[in-house]
């Protein structure tokens, strides 16, 4: 999770925030208004003034709000005019939108509100499908409506072409206005609560929001059409209302919670993504019937409240199917208020002390917690005053977040007021539960109230004209409101610890083992103290050294001779077996591990198994692996073990075991004596599970004609779990998780303390299908026909997949959410997800048609990862895809041009990366009029990239001067191919298709680096990465290994040489079951060989390079469709 | 001057050369000659002598064999104390190698605890490391490991890795800076003369007024016999890992750096040689 924050109202109306990076709690910036409530979530903060309007808080970021707007100019031809403006009658619009329907000239445009500002002027689109236009941009047809191409013909009588123009929102990191209209005119009361939410109700890239908000008079009003591209919304609609409201709170989901003023409860049912406003509400009884409701608090699977007595309350038995829940349970502590944050996490103002609370120990499986914790941190403006004290302490210097426990009982009373103390100020009121507590105790609070009046001075009472605005629509019987004092005249000198009066983690993305590793306290807990303390010099540590060499002399040599303990590890592991029919069968192993003659450690891997009741073994040289792959198994630790013959045949010995996979890598690594980390140079590739591996290149991988075979390359696993991973020889590594979180390798710790291994956790989706057929009686229904597929299934409707027995992908994996429909599925889906086809299986459209019988739904469940490895975020933007430059800088401070990009198609240019800061600081966005998915930077500063239509664009004018160039390039693809991927070497370029066709850009010159035309080298690829010696290496499907076909296999193009850039032939390494490669890192020039039958005598002193390659089975890469049978089962 | 680090290192690399022979009324079909063997310090006897085990029975009938067990000099020697603690408890002073003397008979079940798996030893290694921490962190990093790392403590040991092993035990070494020390040092006092096993008390590495506790400190609470005055000649040698350290070495830093794998400091207090 990256940073993010946690906001905060103090009694006084400033707005402070806490950052989960930071910590002090920072004063938010805009100072000119005070707040009385905010409501976060993680891109934006909103928040009611003082002057009861709303204000939004977008958090600026690397790539800005943009939206594009587009209009259409239509032209018709005629004789006299040839094309021209002169449409006929019954014509469209000469500028309209796409459809024709509505007139929409240039200056129709405006911009929705003052945050909004055009980055430039309009302008023609000449991008047409993916392929480029005549100058102009304009595309014929032979009539309107009709299609449309590129090229003229002789019956083209209309044409028209798009002009774009971009909006960006400005108004970032400020608090922005948004005017309180309704449908019809102004608001007719001001707001007095609101709650921000829904996220989750829709899927992600829309980035659509909820928010609902109160009136003063108990009008609950939802705001409609907040999303990515407009964060402000575009108005509010009132909602109906069985009484009248006090406050609301809306969960990331599609639970939404209010109080009614007479203390009951209502909940909002009928919530979905067609209705994220919901349906009807539902009336929920207070927990304690003496004492109503005055708070709610909802997350995504909880329910808190707060009565009136300050008594917190957890609602439970709350989940999808019932957003009432069961029941109510009494929890420790009062609070004034409380907020449900991100993972269900729970915040709090306790009504002893005004300070925030966490609530501690809150888990999936737990979700009330354990206890209230007190977030013990300094304001910004308290460290300076503060400093002096904390330093003459002695204690740590550092701002730390004490983590105390709440006080059950009251403190004790307050003391009476020193006439010698700062005069008191009175805190203004911005919580409800006071307003709501004082329409319970009515009179005698206004007693209170009155008493203490007189004893603050007129000119201290803090007062506000809106405030009045408010007691004119309060007006019955709340004239108190603005005169009643928090606590009765405690006074709050500016040394007091900070009184709160609102909290929002609605955006703080903190679970209970993350808080805990907050800087802020994360900093009091010091790793070992080793070698800083001045006790290197002291005489018992010199004691301890001299006596513990001593030791090593008399107990150790003068016995060198003796045998060392051999390690011998026994135990039982499953192993899938050899013979048919293949299962798991139990199996013995033992696993000797010995010294060898130099030091080395080595050892045998032995598995004992019965074979017609016959026992019988299998061993395993632990120098000949030449790697362990974790295996997908959603019910058991599996691997298989490959040695080069193994590879060859594409058939590993796969064992499950829950533990023995470390040990055994570490055998590995140490009977090869690879440590540390992997070099600048490595290969690294990931697997379709997201394991992590890295090869030592040889010097003469590259060699031609003979280089080091594939199969004989050795893999180590690198901790962590992600989808790509580049790399250059600088040692500079990116990776991108399945979440698309961007991760930066950190350098392995290897050896001794790892102190590079950090947590990293990921996340993906687990899908199944729903399968209907229709049938004349009952229409659609979940009977198909006795030669269909299961009614819910996997993809292919080969394998039942139900929502009951669907498991995450192996034991590391767990469910984080519930299962949800998929309405981002290619191909489109109707209103409730469905895709219709005339039969399975078919190509499926998102809406239905006379000719479809069948139809289908994908169901999409979340689970998540948590593992440890070398990588670091780099928040806050996700990623689809990441290059980093492949050689170039030399020196640690001189920046390496890294491009990236985004999860949403942005093109990003990351600036500040060198070799000490590998992660860079921030992102240049770099503006392209569509989104794309692939991008590779080569030597020279050649960047490609492929736009998710699958055209391909060059970047030109990209140097270190301009890092992020000045213009696209548009590409045509290969005829009739949509590109899906670009690898760039020092000079070669290529591209795979859609369809795994791997092509190579001819004609590239310094000139004119774009190339004359793409040229075909093979099928079946996946993936394609090109190094800094033009070296090609790619991902296959359908390997034919002697036992069994691969997919996801690494194979190397042989032959490849200055003049002849495109090679001859694959060789094939480890798989299947891979994903990714690259060889980017590896600039390690292959030793100069020559011709043997020339200089047979330069060559014999080199490693036995006239010894002619190994048999090796070349196999061609077939074309056939085969049955996916690969090793490693994706 | 070395770093800290390498002290961590020759710890765990420490060996004690052994040479192990059958107890002379052990029936045998024939002779059965001494195995040699580098015994490494901080492991456990039985988690060791696979091979020890092995080479006797070649000469030995399978009904003549039950549970093997060692002594020294008569002395049964207890698997579940670590082998440096043994040697340096009962035979710090002898010459080199360590002579074992191997039982396969008559196991000695009022002195022994029953080894008959080593997950018997990852049981007692565990609720060892589990109780230091306890005095340590009030079993809070324990607790927060995951079951994948307690394994990974014990896998290190069994596998005689290191790195490993550090990996994750570095977690339990640690302590909020302000704090300056574990909450207690888990410590145990073992000594020749006397019928209790050993001594184990809570002892704070700092004292209340922010004095750092050593050695001598510790040996002055809890045994002060072990430390000589000035005037009489040294009658007790305090032995860790077969050194001696100087009595006003930090305690804290003892416990970080040459605790036993299990996280205790193991602190031998023998007889000094008379010479």
């Amino acid at each position: 999770m990256s940073v993010s924050l946690l906001w905060a109202v103090d009694v006084y109306g400033r707005v402070y925030s806490l950052s989960t990076g930071g910590q002090q709690w920072e004063q938010c910036q805009d100072a000119v208004l005070e707040f009385k409530r905010v409501t976060a979530v993680q891109q934006c903060c909103w928040g009611i003034a003082c002057d009861h309007h709303i204000y939004l808080n977008v958090h600026s970021s690397d790539v800005p709000i943009r939206y594009q707007e587009e209009t259409y100019e239509n032209q018709r031809w005629n004789p006299k005019d040839n094309f021209s403006d002169h449409l006929l009658p019954s014509d469209r619009w000469h500028w309209s939108d796409i459809t024709g329907l509505e007139h929409q000239p240039l200056d129709s445009f405006l911009l929705p509100s003052t945050n909004w500002e055009w980055e430039g002027d309009w302008y023609i689109d000449e991008n047409f499908g993916g392929e480029p236009t005549e100058k102009g941009g304009w595309t014929y047809a032979l009539d309107f409506p009709a299609t449309y191409i590129k090229d003229k013909k002789w019956n083209s009588c209309v044409r028209r072409r798009r002009w774009i123009r971009y909006r960006r929102y400005k108004a970032t990191d400020t608090w922005a206005k948004i005017p309180s209209e309704g449908h019809s005119g102004p608001l007719p009361d001001p707001f007095n609560d609101i709650s921000c939410g829904g996220w989750e109700i829709s899927e992600e890239p829309r980035g659509r929001l909820s928010l609902w908000a109160v009136s003063l008079q108990g009008k609950v009003w939802f705001r409609e059409g907040i999303h990515h591209h407009s964060p402000e919304g575009e108005g509010w609609e009132e909602v109906s209302l069985p009484g009248e409201v006090v406050q609301i709170s809306c969960g990331p989901g599609d639970l939404v919670w209010a109080v009614l003023w007479e203390g009951q409860l209502i909940v909002r049912e009928g919530i979905t993504r067609d209705c994220p406003q919901g349906l009807c509400w539902v009336v929920v009884d207070s927990p304690n019937p003496e004492a109503g409701a005055i708070h709610v608090a909802v997350g995504d699977n909880v329910v808190w409240a707060v009565t009136k007595d300050n008594k917190v309350w957890f609602r439970r038995g709350i989940n999808s199917h019932n957003p009432c829940g069961s029941g109510w349970i009494g929890m420790v502590g009062e609070m004034v208020m409380v907020n449900v944050g991100l993972n269900d996490q729970v915040w709090g103002i306790s009504c002893v002390d005004r300070a925030v609370y966490f609530r501690q120990g809150v888990t999936s499986s737990e979700l009330s917690g354990k206890a209230w914790k007190a977030v013990n941190v300094p304001r910004d403006g308290d460290i300076r005053s503060h400093s002096s004290a904390s330093i003459s302490k002695g204690g740590p210097q550092r701002a730390v977040l004490e983590v105390g426990t709440c006080p059950s009982s009251p403190p004790p009373e307050p003391p009476p007021i020193d006439p010698d103390v700062p005069k008191p100020r009175i805190p203004k009121v911005t919580s409800d539960s006071f307003i709501s507590e004082m329409l319970s105790d009515r009179q005698v609070k206004q007693e209170a109230a009155t008493t203490a009046s007189p004893s603050i001075p007129e000119e201290e009472v803090w007062s506000n004209v809106d405030l009045e605005e408010t007691q004119t629509h309060l007006a019955v019987g709340l004239s108190s409101v603005a005169t009643y004092t928090l606590c009765q005249g405690e006074p709050y000198g500016a040394d007091e610890h900070p009184l709160w009066a609102w909290v929002s983690g609605g955006g703080c993305g903190v679970n209970f083992w993350t808080l805990l590793s907050l800087p802020a306290l994360a900093s009091s807990v010091q790793s070992m103290s080793l070698s800083i303390s001045p006790a290197q010099t002291a005489a018992w540590r010199k004691q301890i050294f001299e006596q513990l060499s001593e030791r090593s002399k008399r107990e150790m040599d003068h016995f060198k001779h003796y045998e060392q303990s051999v390690w011998v590890k026994k135990g039982a592991m499953q192993w899938w077996r050899d013979w048919k029919p293949h299962k798991w069968v139990d199996v013995r192993f033992a696993l000797e591990q010995f010294s060898g003659p130099e030091g080395n450690q080595d050892g045998i891997l032995f598995l004992y198994y019965n074979f017609n009741e016959e026992k019988k073994y299998l061993h395993a040289f632990i120098n000949e692996v030449t790697i362990l792959v974790p295996v997908l198994n959603d019910s058991k630790h599996t691997f298989a073990i490959y040695t080069a013959e193994r590879t060859k045949q594409r058939w590993p010995i796969r064992l499950a075991a829950a533990t023995e996979l470390a040990l055994l890598s570490v055998s590995c690594c140490d009977s090869r004596g690879i440590q540390g980390p992997p070099s600048k140079q490595a290969i690294w590739s990931v697997t379709c599970k997201g394991d992590i591996f890295v090869c030592e290149p040889s010097p003469s991988l590259e060699a031609c004609p003979y280089p080091t075979p594939c199969d004989q390359m050795f893999w180590r696993q690198v901790g962590g779990h992600l989808r790509l991973v580049e790399c250059n020889s600088l040692g500079v590594v990116w990776g991108v998780g399945y979440d698309h979180t961007a991760w930066v390798y950190t350098g392995y710790g290897g050896g001794f303390f790892q102190d590079n291994i950090f947590t990293q956790t990921d996340v993906k989706c687990v899908y199944i299908y729903e399968n209907q057929r229709w049938n004349p009686v009952t229409g659609y229904t979940n009977r198909g026909l006795p030669t269909d597929r299961y009614m819910w299934s996997d993809a292919t409707g080969l394998q039942e997949c139900t929502k009951a027995n669907a498991k995450p992908p192996s034991p590391h994996w767990t469910w984080v959410a519930d299962w949800t429909i998929d309405y981002g599925i290619s191909g489109g889906t109707d209103r409730e997800g469905w895709q219709y086809a005339a039969d399975f299986p078919r190509s499926y459209h998102g809406h239905k048609t006379l000719k479809d019988f069948v139809r289908r739904r994908r169901w999409a469940r979340k689970c998540k990862l948590t593992t440890t490895g070398p990588w670091q975020e780099v928040p806050p933007i996700p990623l689809s895809d990441v290059t980093i430059v492949l050689c170039g800088a030399q020196s640690s401070v001189e920046p390496i041009p890294l491009w990236a990009i985004s999860n949403k198609g942005d093109v990003l240019c990351r600036l500040g990366v060198t070799l000490l800061t590998p992660a860079g600081t921030s992102w240049l966005h770099v503006g392209t009029d569509q989104p794309f998915k692939s991008i590779s930077i080569g030597g020279a500063n050649q960047v490609w990239a492929i736009a998710r239509d699958g055209s391909a664009f060059y970047r030109g004018s990209v140097s270190s001067e301009s890092p992020a160039g000045d213009c696209w390039y548009h590409i045509p693809c290969p005829e009739r191919q949509k590109l899906q991927q670009v690898s760039v070497g020092r000079t070669s370029v290529y591209t795979v298709d859609q369809n795994g066709n791997l092509w190579f850009r001819q004609g590239l010159t310094p000139s004119y680096p774009q190339g004359s035309s793409w040229e075909h080298i093979c099928n079946n690829v996946r993936k394609v990465s090109v190094g800094p010696l033009d070296q090609v290496w790619i991902i296959a499907d359908k390997v034919q290994g002697s036992h069994s076909l691969s997919c996801g296999t690494v194979c190397h193009r042989l032959g490849v040489q200055p003049m002849e850039p495109k090679g001859q032939s694959w060789d094939y390494g480890i798989g299947g079951g891979w994903d990714h490669i690259t060889v980017r890192g590896n600039s390690i020039e292959a030793p100069r060989v020559r011709m043997p039958s020339l200089t047979p005598s330069l060559t014999s002193s080199l490693t036995d390079p006239l010894r002619p390659p190994p048999p090796r089975s070349l196999l061609p890469v077939m074309i056939t469709e085969m049955e996916n049978g690969n090793a490693v089962r994706c | 001057m070395a770093d800290d680090k390498d002290v961590l290192r020759d710890v765990w690399f420490g060996r004690i050369p052994t040479c192990f022979t059958l107890y002379q009324d052990e029936i045998t079909e024939r002779e059965a000659e001494p195995f040699y063997l580098l015994l490494p310090r901080v492991s456990f006897l039985t988690l060791v002598t696979d091979k020890v085990k092995k080479h006797f029975l070649k000469v030995m009938k399978a009904e003549d064999v039950e549970e093997m067990w060692f002594d020294f000099e008569g002395t049964p020697l207890k698997w579940h104390y670590p082998i440096g603690l043994l040697f340096d408890l009962h035979a710090s002073n002898t010459a080199l190698p360590w002579s074992i003397t191997v039982h396969f008979k008559n196991f000695p079940e009022r002195d022994l605890l029953h080894c008959p798996s080593n997950s018997v030893i990852e049981a007692h290694f565990m609720s060892s490391i589990k109780e230091a921490d306890a005095l340590k962190h009030k079993s809070q990093v324990i607790n927060d490991m995951q079951k994948k790392d307690h394994k990974q403590l014990w896998m290190g040991l069994q596998n005689d890795k290191f790195d490993q092993f550090w990996a994750m035990n570095r977690k339990l070494m640690e302590y909020p800076t302000e704090e300056g020390g574990f909450r207690y040092i888990p410590f145990r006092i073992y000594l020749t003369m006397s019928d209790r096993p050993f001594i184990q008390k809570l002892f704070r590495p700092i004292s209340s007024d922010g004095y750092t506790h050593t050695l001598g400190d510790l040996l002055k609470e809890v045994y002060p016999v072990a430390i000589s005055s000035d005037d009489e000649s040294k009658r007790y040698q305090v032995v860790i890992h077969g050194i001696e350290p100087l009595l006003e070495t930090p305690l804290q830093w003892l416990s970080e750096h040459l605790s036993h794998p299990d996280n205790f400091l193991h602190i031998s207090v023998i007889p000094a040689p008379s010479d």
